[in-house]
């Protein structure tokens, strides 16, 4: 007979973009799939679930962090931002994504998500990136449509639309 | 992809982790986890409890001084490289720091866990052993001091036992007269290295009094080679070293890299040794 297991339940309660979600996961479930199944929230994609691809790219108090590395046990005491907490209240799209918007800056969009995201932070670290640094600030993440020359442009576009509201 | 079962213990102190970590000998530690969470997905580890440090924030420290650079278990690489004290006391950590993966990875992953992983493919440890640093540990017996070249026992293994927690790492602060550098090859910006090589060089005046050039990805384990009188610095290396072929990269091509690499990284050590000394 197969061996017969049971994951020990641990109670967590998440802080995900201001909300609390109180979740029963087993230690194992990653952060990505707790975000996903558990508070239902499934803007956030999980592709490689080893590190590398990068779309499953979260906020971790502010900074950007792979969900998929990471336990949901482990992060009780965060603050974490999805890509359903980058818009406006009012449902009106942040800065980053009304740039991917106007510059084409997806495809499939499968991999938006985590680009979203780490953009929204690298861009609060410099908010007037030169094309070279933009290029810097996504080379962590890959999109396999290969839409890098409109992501590039839409990291640029989203600083001057920063720069416009806060002007 | 998913990480096979194991129970989770997040101790708030290092007494209560030591303790959880020796009741079972098959458990390990969790710090950043950017190297055990793939290594728990895939399946390739299974431990059967994991000893989660987050909640020890005594270990998430970088400190200073003219002696050199201690990093707390818990500080993150993007800590690290964040630092300009780190950058003036040994600029060597900062070089190899910006090419630790991707700054993403770099924001939970920890210098101290890349230290101690041991990945043969890893900046950190060639850095470490080349400068001389040493890592301090505790463990029932109480603290120790296990210097790199004691500690790098082969492919992802130290001379570490089970109930031990690495709790620091000291990287000696660069002499006046010295000088560092630093290169690898990637496939891929942010990829595994098919070869690194960081490179320490002193001089007096002009001349080098010593050169000694530390390699990963090239070995099953960082090494570091002396190359204070050697005419061809890359052969010299090859000499010493017993370069593996794996899938990113044939023997051949491998020794191809310790040839260019070698003489490069050393004559920028050797021209930033010489910047320093002059002042």
């Amino acid at each position: 007979m197969a061996e017969v297991f049971r994951d020990d339940l641990h109670d967590v309660t998440l802080h995900v973009n201001g909300a609390a979600h109180d979740v029963r996961v087993p230690a194992r479930r990653l952060l990505s799939d707790a975000i996903r199944h558990d508070c239902g929230l499934t803007g956030t994609h999980v592709g490689c679930e080893h590190g590398v691809c990068g779309a499953c790219t979260v906020l971790l108090d502010g900074r950007p962090v792979r969900s998929c590395l990471m336990l949901a046990v482990s992060v009780a005491d965060a603050e974490i931002t999805t890509v359903e907490g980058l818009g406006g209240d009012d449902d009106s799209l942040g800065p980053v994504q009304q740039a991917f918007a106007e510059c084409h800056g997806l495809q499939c969009g499968f991999c938006t998500p985590g680009f979203l995201t780490t953009i929204t932070a690298g861009l609060r670290e410099n908010p007037t990136p030169t094309r070279e640094e933009a290029t810097e600030m996504i080379a962590g993440n890959l999109c396999r449509c290969t839409g890098y020359q409109n992501i590039v442009r839409s990291v640029l576009r989203a600083a001057e639309i920063q720069a416009g509201e806060q002007s | 992809m998913k990480p096979a079962p194991f129970a989770y213990v997040r101790p708030s102190s290092l007494s209560e982790a030591l303790t959880a970590l020796g009741e079972d000998p098959d458990a390990k530690v969790l710090a950043g986890g950017q190297s055990l969470l793939p290594l728990l997905s895939m399946r390739l580890a299974q431990p059967s409890r994991l000893v989660d440090i987050n909640g020890l924030p005594d270990l998430d420290h970088v400190d200073v001084t003219d002696e050199g650079v201690r990093v707390g278990a818990l500080a993150r690489h993007s800590a690290v490289l964040a630092s300009a004290e780190v950058e003036r006391v040994q600029p060597l950590v900062t070089l190899a720091l910006r090419h630790v993966a991707h700054a993403t990875i770099r924001n939970r992953g920890t210098t101290v866990g890349s230290v101690v992983h041991a990945d043969p493919a890893s900046e950190l440890p060639a850095v470490l052993a080349l400068l001389g640093g040493s890592v301090d540990v505790e463990g029932p017996r109480g603290r120790r001091t296990v210097a790199a070249e004691e500690l790098y026992v082969g492919p992802l293994e130290t001379s570490l036992s089970h109930d031990e927690i690495a709790v620091e790492a000291f990287f000696p602060a660069l002499g006046p007269r010295s000088g560092v550098a630093f290169e690898e090859l990637a496939r891929r910006h942010g990829d595994y290295a098919m070869a690194g090589v960081a490179a320490l060089v002193e001089v007096d005046g002009d001349d080098v009094v010593s050169a000694s050039a530390g390699f990963f990805s090239v070995c099953e384990r960082p090494t570091v080679v002396d190359l204070t009188c050697a005419e061809d610095p890359g052969e010299a290396a090859l000499a010493e070293l017993e370069p593996s072929a794996d899938i990113h990269a044939s023997l051949d091509y491998r020794r191809q890299l310790v040839r260019v690499l070698t003489p490069r990284v050393l004559a920028a050590a050797t021209e930033h040794a010489r910047r320093r000394a002059h002042g």
